[in-house]
């Protein structure tokens, strides 16, 4: 083989390499075998907030205030002192509660424990973890370098950077599970779940709140229903209520590989803020394209052995240093 | 005899001084930086992680670094042994521009003092493209330092070292090659992890890492270009437009090769729409693609090639073109989702001003005082 065949071979397989189209692209991760979640009803949520504080009390967060209002939370959005929040969704006069004219709905943000977690999948140091059994997507400061590409990786942006603090960290919600919380781990549920009144947030198994939020569109707008509170698999309590004009959609069931943390609402979710996503998860097709390039290092190893032999011989052709 | 030589001009001008104050003005608050945290300089958020320090000292700065590399490639694997003279001074500006991704890197981490994690086997996360570039631009930069080592050499007249090096240096070189290949495809693999956030006009998936290969390669024959130009300007040398239209020529074939798939992925995927759309993603794409296919029009020509003025303008256009392709990608475009903006602050610009101003300092002070130029008896031989 001359060199030119050599160029013209190599150069052929890593364009073809570097575009690299689904042969090896992974398909999504499928969801952990015992995943742990909640269930967000839009609908039930009344807006108190005590998920915020519940989930502050938990995690040791400062309450973020605004202006002279002690009374609540404050909180607009994630931040690094709240990993938890209930935003407000109005349209127009608004007047009626889950109208999508004229009206508000609550909705809630937290960390959604992805089935297939961008987060986990680029950050560099495996400081992010999904937990092998329960899903939960847990973060380690010890091993974070703070370079913050979890963000960028995060479809929802989640992972909150501390930039005020020079000794800073990321803040996300750990599912109450982290080191020194372990709620889930000693049979509890998260603060939030506890403290909702209505039920709005729902602990358990992904299995059964998926179940239980397909229930719910099945039913009758306007029938009553006894919600449950607490842990979906043994209830605190139930309520009943009317039921409402649920969107036929489980956000999370499918979303970019799915969530372990899904929400049912009356409004369509675009209009609640959540981002545009299809059911591949985009970390599936960069690991993709990472893995045909680096699989086993073989392709740099023969493209360097390749490089070498060029090298040499036209660094002996010219007699010449650098 | 050596075919480089220092320019052995005096090293404090004016110029110099005044890179000096914008360089402690840089420092100053890179210092508030590091005592008060990251919120004191940057308008970063918790939509906009990545502000210039990612997007310009290491997305653009190591693509604007990326002249020893094309050199390299042209040089020892295309064996197109004139162009030669002109690699010392592409690779100092190499090993300076990736020492400023090395310094962002760093000074852009929030927790720095664990930076050793990236480096430590059981930590790495072999899924993570950000492993893979971090890793990657660390060993280049000492890929570099060793590939610049005979210059130094050379000036302290270590002959034995030299020869010893110039032995193993084709293995050095090589790596030199294979490298930067790596890291800046994956610069673009990172965007796709980013999804949805990417605007659907630089949102092109499996593409990303051949584009932003390409334009690396592009904007480093085109710093090249830039650098002969200008240093044959500013330092009064005899111009090297006989080697440097050849570069032209090259350019030409990359930003055609370039432009094809980007247009090609836009209509394939149904996105024109998109760039005719009347908003400032499409006033952008506009923008970028026009600082494309100016180069590639005005070196297409002979004429263009071998006029010294245009040349530096082909050049300067490309080196904008590629540097708002990455801007656009990474920032401009960049659309986290309602509640988030971002536009630099002014002691973050200043940072990265100031460090930039640094990398001057020291490129002006090494060619002075170094064999890194090329004799201009040499640079002015047509076919040397």
């Amino acid at each position: 083989m001359n060199r030119r065949d050599f160029l013209r071979a190599s150069l052929g397989s890593a364009a073809a390499a570097l575009t690299s189209s689904g042969a090896s692209a992974r398909p999504n991760l499928t969801p952990a075998p015992e995943a742990i979640g909640m269930l967000f009803d839009s609908t039930l949520c009344v807006g108190c907030k005590a998920c915020v504080s519940a989930c502050k009390a938990v995690n040791g967060l400062p309450p973020t205030l605004l202006g002279d209002d002690v009374q609540y939370d404050s909180a607009r959005d994630l931040s690094h002192e709240t990993y938890n929040v209930i935003k407000v969704y109005t349209n127009g006069k608004p007047v009626a509660k889950d109208s999508e004219t004229d009206g508000f709905a609550f909705e809630k943000r937290s960390c959604m424990h992805c089935v297939d977690p961008g987060c986990v999948s680029v950050c560099p140091v495996t400081a992010l973890v999904r937990h092998p059994l329960t899903g939960i997507v847990t973060y380690d400061k010890d091993a974070c370098i703070g370079c913050r590409t979890c963000m960028t990786g995060c479809p929802y942006n989640v992972p909150q950077f501390d930039y005020d603090n020079p000794w800073g960290m990321l803040h996300k919600c750990q599912m109450c599970n982290q080191k020194g919380v372990e709620r889930i781990d000693k049979g509890g549920m998260t603060g939030c779940a506890e403290a909702c009144p209505t039920g709005a947030t729902l602990f358990g198994s992904r299995t059964a709140l998926l179940e239980e939020a397909k229930r719910r569109m099945q039913l009758r707008p306007g029938e009553i229903y006894n919600y449950p509170r607490g842990d979906v698999r043994q209830p605190s309590s139930h309520h009943e209520k009317a039921v409402p004009h649920y969107q036929h959609h489980v956000w999370g069931e499918k979303e970019a590989g799915g969530t372990n943390v899904m929400h049912i609402s009356s409004i369509p979710f675009d209009k609640l803020g959540m981002p545009p996503l299809g059911e591949r998860s985009h970390v599936s097709i960069s690991e993709g394209v990472q893995h045909t390039l680096y699989s086993y290092m073989a392709l740099p190893a023969v493209v360097l052995g390749g490089l070498t032999w060029l090298v040499k011989r036209n660094t002996d052709d010219e007699g010449d240093d650098v | 005899m050596s075919h480089y030589q220092p320019l052995g001009r005096r090293v404090v001008t004016l110029p110099f001084v005044f890179l000096g104050v914008i360089a402690l003005i840089g420092l100053y608050f890179l210092a508030e930086r590091f005592i008060n945290g990251m919120g004191a300089v940057t308008n970063l958020n918790g939509g906009f992680p990545w502000g210039i320090w990612v997007v310009y000292d290491i997305v653009v700065g190591t693509a604007l670094a990326c002249g020893g590399y094309a050199l390299a490639v042209t040089v020892y694997v295309f064996n197109k042994g004139k162009y030669h003279p002109l690699i010392r001074p592409a690779l100092l500006a190499s090993l300076l521009g990736y020492g400023l991704g090395g310094v962002g890197a760093i000074i852009d981490m929030g927790r720095w003092w664990q930076f050793y994690n990236l480096f430590l086997p059981w930590q790495m996360n072999f899924n993570s493209v950000m492993l893979e570039v971090g890793l990657c631009v660390s060993a280049y930069i000492v890929v570099l330092m060793i590939e610049f080592l005979p210059t130094v050499l050379e000036k302290f007249k270590a002959e034995a070292l030299l020869k010893k090096l110039n032995k193993v240096l084709f293995v050095v070189i090589a790596l030199g090659v294979l490298l930067p290949t790596m890291h800046q495809s994956s610069l673009g693999t990172m965007l796709i992890a980013m999804g949805w956030k990417v605007h659907p006009l630089w949102q092109t998936l499996h593409l990303q890492p051949l584009l932003a290969v390409l334009t690396a390669f592009t904007m480093g024959f085109s710093i090249v270009v830039f650098e002969g130009s200008l240093s044959s300007v500013g330092f009064r040398r005899k111009p090297e437009t006989h080697l440097l239209s050849g570069l032209g020529r090259i350019i030409v074939g990359l930003i055609a090769t370039y432009l094809v798939i980007r247009f090609g992925e836009i209509l394939v995927r149904g996105k024109l729409g998109l760039v005719f759309a009347g908003d400032l993603a499409s006033l952008m794409f506009l923008i970028e693609t026009a600082l494309f296919v100016y180069p590639l029009v005005v070196l297409m020509s002979p004429r263009g090639r071998g006029n010294a003025r245009s040349l530096l303008f082909a050049a300067v256009s490309m080196l904008l073109a590629g540097t708002l392709y990455r801007f656009n990608a990474f920032l401009i475009t960049l659309d986290p989702g309602p509640g988030y903006s971002y536009f630099p602050a002014l002691p973050e610009i200043m940072v990265t001003v100031g460090l930039v101003a640094i990398e001057i300092m020291v490129f002006l002070f090494v060619v002075k005082t170094f064999p890194v130029m090329p004799r201009e008896d040499h640079a002015a031989a047509p076919n040397a």
